[in-house]
């Protein structure tokens, strides 16, 4: 029914939604930038800029580009592809640490 | 024919639900993603291809960081400024992050007022999120000047791994382009929606399909990518 209306006439929220999300949005966004203002470190650092943008970025997913109401399809055509992304990263740490290791072997100072 | 084989599916998967209707979709011989037009499928294909070229400059930019044995410059210092004598680390990225979140925001009830065929409303709100857009850009622009000022190049900096400054100016680049043309698609978006294209269907001047509010929806959607995109780019470039 909700996907028929959606084909139809369109996604119809209350505007107050959007309103909620765009507050939220701004909260997490100055969290993240008070993450470099108090000049957290280390690791509490680096959790807490991925957990603001994944919150951030699966807000104005779901919401703003309504995949929250989008057919399931649609919605797995898009993220699972996604994942090799990840993979792709995983690769490319493992290669930068091996020529980081490889430069600080044979082109280090007192090599 | 494909009338009867249109039902038979119908028949063959009543309600299916969770990874039973995807698979009824994708097997259903006709049009995968039902209830959804072709325009907004091919955004979100077209869509899908942009987000591999930002993480590929991502990811270039990874691997350059973790692999250079020369520091990275403190992106925190390298682009603090000083206003009224208080020095403020990334405040102009601040700034420009809260431009594009409220450009988000009045673009997705612009889409929300397309909906509900209120012209005027969508087409004012579409013409301020192209004004917080520019006013972006206008700042990127602001920014790319100061650094270079700085002496900033993409083969050498001032203040550490040569590398910094090809990330810098690649991948902000890339999005400040995609912002720009995102204001230029907003303003031919919002003539129209102005001028009552979508009211009368009246035909596109490049496709020559009728009109249809669903227009400003598919616009929405890569608008919203562009932000998605800076979402990214502020934590891994600016604060990581």
């Amino acid at each position: 029914m909700a996907q028929a209306s959606a084909h139809g006439q369109g996604q119809q929220h209350p505007i107050r939604l959007y309103l909620v999300v765009w507050i939220w949005l701004f909260a997490l966004s100055a969290c993240s930038y008070f993450v470099d203002y108090f000049q957290f470190e280390g690791l509490l650092r680096y959790s807490l800029i991925l957990l603001f943008m994944m919150l951030k970025a699966g807000l104005i997913m779901a919401v703003f580009m309504h995949m929250a109401w989008e057919r399931l399809s649609l919605v797995y055509a898009i993220l699972v592809p996604i994942s090799a992304v990840l993979v792709f990263v995983a690769i490319m740490v493992l290669e930068s640490d091996y020529t980081l290791l490889s430069r600080l072997s044979f082109f280090g100072p007192g090599t | 024919m494909a009338e009867q084989a249109a039902t038979d599916t119908s028949h063959a998967y009543p309600e299916a639900s969770g990874l039973r209707s995807i698979a009824a979709d994708f097997s259903s011989d006709r049009q995968a993603f039902r209830n959804v037009s072709w325009g907004k499928a091919m955004m979100w294909i077209f869509l899908l291809s942009d987000t591999f070229v930002f993480s590929c400059f991502l990811i270039s930019y990874m691997t350059a960081r973790m692999s250079t044995t020369v520091p990275w410059p403190n992106a925190s210092e390298v682009f603090a400024l000083t206003i009224g004598g208080v020095t403020l680390p990334l405040i102009l990225i601040a700034i420009m992050t809260f431009v594009l979140i409220s450009s988000s925001g009045t673009m997705a009830m612009a889409v929300n007022y397309a909906y509900r065929r209120d012209r005027r409303k969508t087409a004012i709100l579409m013409l301020v999120t192209a004004l917080l857009g520019a006013a972006f850009v206008g700042m990127q622009a602001f920014e790319w000047s100061k650094l270079i000022h700085e002496g900033v190049r993409p083969w050498s900096n001032a203040w550490g791994a040569a590398q910094f400054g090809s990330s810098f100016f690649m991948i902000t680049g890339f999005h400040g382009t995609h912002v720009s043309f995102g204001v230029l698609f907003l303003l031919i978006v919002t003539r129209k929606v102005w001028r009552g294209d979508y009211d009368q269907e009246r035909r596109g001047f490049f496709t020559s399909r009728r009109g249809n509010y669903e227009s400003v929806e598919i616009m929405g959607l890569y608008w919203h990518f562009v932000d998605l995109v800076w979402v990214f780019i502020f934590a891994f470039f600016y604060l990581w």
